[in-house]
């Protein structure tokens, strides 16, 4: 029986993301990947800006304008601390590929490690990028 | 692709509320989530006021009550009531579980009840499972050997008879499957923490000699690669078991057989 003649399914799908509770292991995960998907962006941006150093002064100007911008340091800082998140996170992964770790308690405890640990390390290089300016 | 929404046939609406019996003064809303194949309607979620001064301390005993007292079409499957069947797993206060071992003293609120997650639903609380147990037969859940069967049981050393606690006792609930994101996404190809577990059990065995073959057959993008170590089956599984961690050591198996 081909898939085109197979009488469709009217059993309706269960509910899943609409209900099932947010909690520290699955909201972790999803932002590992989100900091993943944000530091390629970033990336791109690091490439804007090392092409508008070649570029000459005024393309160079432009980058510092919008970097130094609102929104600029928004995202700057979002970038800071998706590269320490996903650093940080990516850590907790080894350790677990090592099989280590994977207890629930162990789990959570690493888990806040690195949302801690992340977090602190964004405000101290945003404190040394201002201190060095 | 993942599919974040729910298809049209399955989005939810308001459904029947049904008011608790004269003279109930301690009441608790259960907010029931319901479906029949015979309506033809979309999903609903349906209120029933449940007297508490006459009800057992479990998920499961109210859900009874409920089908004896006040709606005899509520459709869910339950056994043992003891947590050692896994027949009424369920999606209860938003994590899966078992309703016989859960108290209704633990939830906060309304007591929302809805079948496991990302399933095909047969009816009510009732989720088809034929594909998580079709996965399970995949895996060859039995003891597999060359060697001629000996004159007597074949033996092991308390050492390696250790190895199967924390896998033995899983009772094939489905609640970490049907807890795992990565499983919603990708179920058609990917086994999921429970039949994952399930195979560990039989690799992790000392009279099994199909270990080789086992891995073989888990050796793919999808079957074991799936697992992301999200750790929602571990979190959510009512035996308080270790799926996750039985999928990290066949994925140091793969890497050390190479």
């Amino acid at each position: 029986m081909s898939s085109a003649d197979r009488p469709v399914s009217k059993r309706p799908l269960s509910p899943h993301l609409q209900v099932y509770r947010i909690q520290l292991t699955s909201l972790l995960s999803i932002t590992h990947r989100a900091t993943g998907i944000a530091l390629t962006l970033g990336a791109l941006y690091l490439v804007w800006w090392i092409v508008a150093i070649a570029a000459g002064p005024d393309a160079y100007a432009t980058v510092s304008s919008f970097s130094g911008s609102i929104v600029g340091r928004l995202m700057l800082l979002g970038w800071t601390f998706s590269l320490f998140y996903h650093l940080a996170n990516g850590i907790r992964h080894l350790v677990w590929d090592a099989g280590r770790g994977l207890d629930l308690k162990t789990t959570y405890m690493s888990g806040w490690l690195v949302v801690l640990s992340a977090s602190a390390l964004t405000v101290i290089a945003w404190i040394a990028a201002y201190a060095l300016r | 692709m993942a599919e974040f929404a729910l298809p049209a046939n399955s989005k939810i609406k308001t459904g029947t509320t049904h008011p608790a019996p004269a003279g109930a003064t301690n009441l608790r809303a259960f907010k029931v989530y319901r479906w029949s194949p015979d309506s033809g309607d979309n999903p609903s979620v349906d209120t029933y006021q449940v007297d508490m001064g006459s009800c057992g301390p479990m998920v499961l005993d109210a859900l009874i009550k409920i089908k004896n007292e006040m709606d005899p079409t509520l459709t869910f499957r339950r056994s043992c009531r003891e947590g050692v069947c896994g027949s009424c797993a369920m999606n209860i206060d938003g994590t899966n579980t078992l309703a016989c071992t859960k108290f209704i003293d633990e939830v906060k609120g309304d007591v929302k009840v809805y079948p496991l997650p990302h399933m095909p639903v047969v009816k009510d609380l009732v989720p088809d499972l034929n594909l998580v147990y079709a996965q399970l037969a995949s895996i060859e859940p039995w003891l597999k050997s060359q060697t001629p069967p000996p004159d007597r049981e074949r033996l092991q050393s308390p050492q390696e008879r250790a190895k199967l606690d924390g896998l033995w006792e899983c009772i094939l609930c489905f609640c970490c499957t049907t807890s795992c994101p990565s499983y919603w996404w990708n179920g058609e190809r990917y086994l999921g923490p429970a039949v994952l577990l399930q195979a560990y059990r039989w690799i992790a065995d000392s009279r099994d000699e199909a270990t080789g073959e086992r891995l073989d057959a888990l050796q793919d993008p999808f079957r074991l690669y799936r697992c992301h170590t999200i750790m929602n089956c571990t979190k959510t599984c009512p035996k308080s078991l270790n799926p996750a961690k039985a999928i990290a050591e066949i994925k140091k198996l793969m890497v050390a057989r190479q």
